[in-house]
């Protein structure tokens, strides 16, 4: 694989918020690298940092501390002034089809508007381009004069991501992007958008909290908990063998989409309303109330991301955990994802 | 991917005009409307209309009653009342105007940028509008007539701008939850400035609650303008006023009282026609808020059930058995379905799964067997048993008692299912005393028990807590404790799991499985997940468009599946799918009720459709004991059933 120049890079990134009297750590140090023509995931469970990341990108909340590096560019903490420039280079397409489009402007209108706060506004430049951008995702020229509410949700989603798409931009963030749609759709627009990265040699940040989905879109994958990056590294691997033991609680607790597989399985996680309360996730590690793995250790240092194999992994207890697993699901009837349906001629 | 163009059903609501239909549909409101602009129109044209000039005199005429010469008859000093109502108008609805404009134009923006910014910019708007309304109008106005004696321009500049914190409130509330709409961020995304933001996007979204102020106030400022006229604080004795006529009719009712009825009722007229139209713009955003948001979670609105055989299984007698489930949407031209001919049926113990994409008709065939249908939906015909007993028939009261003990509901928010407002503790003792004869204390200890069999960890600190202090998972632990208080034999879960986390989601359906596995409880388990089916199912029922399309012990299904479009949507599944291969299997979406064909209602997104699947419906044919399915070709497609 050739290593395309990185497009967006965190280094060490925080964002805190402050809530009542004490200060919530968002994301913590959060590093990562987006290579150029690639798609990175994000995943993990709500109040993870997922989208607190492509907030941060966008410059929609503050950066407490640490750089993001744009094209070779710090943008951190940028004013508004000097940040519309870059909107011409990254968006973003939202979880809500429904609500992310202005119910009273026709999709013509919402399409038209990031051409026009760019200089863009000849009548037919701008016709022109909706109604090739129209095309590019699919969707009939005729869609420019309809109203939201006449769309179904996959039609919204793909004006969501024409409105994305129009200023040509080189980073999208797909924030939960197909998370409200229905599996069919949710296929229709994972086609469309594997299909317009190689067209048009986008980079995707993918977040997502299906591990399906994103095992199916990227590249490779970036697995937070409580705002720490917990493993990243080629989403193949990380997904056959998960070097954290979160990101074997995530993948295990997803249900198999065949009864006989999923009955081997056993989720390894305590329950959360179980956890046990108390450590202090400035001295020791974030998961490790939750994890079934976790020695005094790991309550008292915090684990630093390390290399282990292809990927990298904040867990001082890698590789020794595998071992317990194995002899905790008694004789592994752990079945990978190798089995396909029936080919219907 | 195919070059396919994606156009799925389109819904005839169309969003501009809606409220303006709807406002239509009210004649009142165009009445009044209708009466708003006469009285503008009239009063403009006052001097080509007026058969007198208001000010002339004729002593000789004064206190007549109403003539031919004197529509509306004469005053004191004879003159005529008419022309005096008419040239009236043009002062008053002056008056008004001023402070309406005074209002929008300084409420209007205030409340925008403050709902908007927020921070300190609000902060300060914020206390500014505390201290203007802390101001007795009328007082405030008394003074500044003394400075500027019977000027009724400043009078009423003066009272919109002591109207304006009240607008400037409703401004900034409405733009504060628009704030949060994610085109909001989008169009900052899209590189427009802030100001551009406030007038494109956030300032027509308010405009509703902008138009129900603006029409309240001015209803208002014509009381008050009439106030202060009939004080004769403003006009000089030469001008007419309405609120002057009503002052001068006071002074001689003793020998005329008609004199005050036309003043009168031209003002009640007036403020009344401004409170309908204020009213019914609130009805038509209320309705359009409504109907988009049905629309947008695409839930109760549409949905359609499928049949099953419920007496199939002949000889023992089925927990749950629907047969023929038929739910209706009225409209004008008649009647919509939105479920169709479903019959199902659920054992004791058993887990039957139902499963569909968005508008497939799952929650309304849930919905209709509790007889909790929202109130548009009407459920026609089929019968529902339970434990072999018709409840169809059942009279209110009696299947009020069957629910929530024989029969236990829960949803996908489960916080819906939780007061906010009490403790869990005293919600699960209600909960437990109307199920069975409980004092107090014993109450107490059976939902203690129940919360911790729900495997809630110190049940007594969660009793003690209330539904926002806790997590989504939490909150579905309580409100299947509170299911689980009049001892169901069967729990139908609608998405129980949908919000929450797979981690979550795995504890909450080992735990029904456990709570099954203890209290053989039949469950009815509604989801759009094929993990959650592989994970709990024994049976499941796929719904396509209103109907149940296959039937099929689970593990089957999964090896086999017999339908096309449980195919496709167990193909569609990520974790199905090869590396680099695409995912796509069925164009479209699944169609809406009214707009379903009578032939196969898949075929138009099924690539096996052939000529006999159009035309004529398509019934659910048995292919072994447990298999159903709803399509002419599956033998050929398939091929023939191994037994």
């Amino acid at each position: 694989m050739t290593e395309a120049p990185p497009l967006l890079e965190l280094r060490e990134v925080s964002v805190r918020f402050r809530q009542r009297r004490h200060e919530v750590k968002a994301i913590d140090r959060v590093s990562l690298t987006v290579r150029s023509g690639s798609s990175v995931g994000l995943v993990g469970e709500s109040g993870s940092g997922k989208s607190t990341i492509a907030r941060a990108v966008l410059g929609l909340v503050p950066v407490s501390a640490g750089d993001i590096v744009f094209n070779g560019c710090t943008i951190t903490n940028l004013s508004f002034k000097a940040r519309r420039s870059l909107y011409r280079e990254m968006q973003l397409v939202f979880q809500d089809p429904f609500s992310s489009l202005n119910p009273d402007r026709t999709i013509g209108a919402t399409l038209a508007e990031p051409l026009e706060s760019f200089g863009i506004n000849t009548r037919d430049e701008v016709r022109r381009r909706v109604a090739e951008i129209l095309e590019r995702v699919h969707l009939a020229g005729g869609v420019a004069a309809r109203f939201p509410n006449e769309l179904s949700g996959g039609q919204r989603q793909r004006v969501a991501i024409a409105r994305a798409l129009i200023l040509e931009p080189r980073l999208v963030i797909c924030d939960e992007a197909v998370s409200a749609l229905d599996l069919s759709v949710q296929a229709q627009i994972l086609d469309l958008l594997a299909e317009l990265q190689a067209h048009l040699g986008l980079t995707y940040l993918f977040i997502s909290h299906d591990l399906d989905v994103v095992r199916h879109m990227c590249d490779e994958t970036i697995v937070l908990y409580r705002g720490q990056v917990m493993e990243c590294g080629q989403t193949s691997d990380l997904t056959k063998a998960p070097a954290h033991p979160y990101t074997d609680a995530l993948q295990r607790a997803a249900p198999l989409p065949d009864p006989r597989l999923q009955k081997h399985r056993r989720p390894p996680l305590r329950p959360v309303a179980a956890a046990p309360s108390g450590g202090d996730p400035d001295i020791g590690c974030v998961f490790a109330p939750r994890c079934a793995y976790a020695v005094a250790a790991c309550w008292s240092t915090r684990p630093h991301l390390r290399a282990a194999g292809s990927v990298s992994v904040a867990c001082d207890r890698y590789p020794a955990w595998r071992g317990e697993s194995k002899s905790l699901s008694n004789g592994g009837s752990e079945a990978t994802f190798e089995f396909q349906l029936p080919e219907v001629r | 991917m195919s070059s396919v163009v994606a156009i799925e059903h389109v819904e005839p609501v169309s969003g501009r005009s809606s409220v303006v239909r709807s406002l239509h549909r009210r004649p009142l409101v165009v009445v009044a409307v209708a009466f708003v602009a006469a009285l503008v129109l009239v009063s403009l044209i006052a001097p080509w209309l007026a058969p007198y000039d208001p000010r002339a005199q004729d002593l000789s005429n004064a206190l007549g009653g109403p003539t031919s010469h004197h529509l509306l008859g004469t005053d004191s000093l004879g003159r005529d009342v008419l022309s005096k109502i008419l040239y009236g108008g043009r002062r008053s609805l002056l008056s008004i105007a001023e402070g309406v404009v005074v209002v929008l134009t300084l409420g209007v923006p205030l409340g925008l940028i403050a709902g908007y910014r927020g921070g300190w910019t609000d902060q300060a708007l914020g206390r500014l509008a505390e201290v203007l309304l802390a101001v007795p109008a009328i007082i405030f106005v008394l003074v500044v007539l003394a400075v500027a004696p019977h000027n009724e321009d400043v009078a009423m500049v003066t009272f919109g701008v002591l109207g304006v914190p009240v607008m400037f409130r409703v401004v900034r509330g409405a733009s504060l939850r628009v704030r949060e709409d994610l085109y909001v961020s989008a169009a900052r995304i899209s590189g427009l400035s802030h100001p551009r933001i406030m007038v494109r996007h956030v300032l027509p979204r308010v405009k509703g609650p902008i138009i129900v102020q603006a029409t309240l106030f001015a209803a208002y400022a014509l009381l008050f303008e009439t106030g202060l006229a009939y004080l004769g604080l403003t006009s000089d004795a030469g001008t007419p006023t309405w609120g002057g006529m009503v002052g001068e009719a006071s002074a001689v009712i003793e020998q005329q009282r008609w004199l005050l009825v036309p003043p009168g009722v031209v003002i009640a007229l007036t403020i009344l026609a401004f409170a309908v139209i204020g009213d019914a713009t609130r009805d038509a955003l209320s309705e359009r808020t409504q109907s988009s948001r049905a629309s947008s979670r695409g839930r109760p609105t549409l949905s359609t059930p499928a049949p099953s055989h419920a007496g199939r299984h002949a000889g023992d007698v089925q927990l749950l058995a629907v047969d023929n489930l038929r739910v209706v949407l009225p409209d004008d031209r008649g009647e919509v379905p939105v479920v169709d001919s479903v019959s199902l049926s659920v054992a004791a113990g058993e887990t039957v799964g139902l499963v569909g994409e968005s508008g497939s008709g799952k929650t309304v065939t849930a919905l209709a067997l509790l007889r909790l249908l929202p109130p548009a939906l009407r459920m026609s015909s089929g019968s529902v048993c339970v434990e072999g007993v018709d409840v169809s028939s059942m009279s209110e009261r009696a299947f009020d008692r069957l629910r929530g003990s024989t029969l236990a509901y829960i949803s996908q928010e489960p916080q819906s299912a939780l007061d906010p407002t009490f403790t869990l503790g005293s919600q699960l003792v209600e909960v437990v005393r109307r199920h069975e004869e409980a004092s107090r204390p014993k109450a107490r200890r059976r939902a203690l028990e129940l919360l911790g069999m729900v495997e809630l960890p110190d049940p007594e600190r969660v009793a003690r807590s209330r539904a926002h202090e806790l997590s989504g998972g939490m909150a579905q632990r309580v409100a299947i404790a509170i299911a689980l208080a009049g001892r169901p034999k069967l729990l139908i879960a609608d998405e129980p799991t949908t919000a929450l986390d797979v981690t979550v989601q795995a504890e909450i359906l080992a735990l029904l499985k456990r709570i099954q596995r203890e209290t053989h409880m039949g469950l009815l388990l509604i989801t759009h997940n094929w993990g959650v089916v592989a994970d709990s199912c024994d049976r499941t029922m796929v719904m396509y468009a209103g109907q149940i399309v296959e039937e099929s012990p689970s593990q089957d299904l999964f090896d086999r599946p017999r339908h096309p479009y449980t195919l496709g949507l167990l193909n569609s599944h990520p974790a199905m799918a090869r590396a680099g291969a695409a995912l796509t299997t069925m164009q479209g979406g699944v169609p809406s009720p009214g707009s379903w064909p009578t032939g196969c209602r898949f075929a138009s997104r099924c690539r096996f459709v052939a000529s006999e699947c159009t035309g004529h419906a398509i019934p659910l044919t048995q292919q072994s004991t447990h298999r159903s399915t709803r399509c002419v070709r599956t033998a050929e497609i398939f091929g023939e059933v191994h037994a």
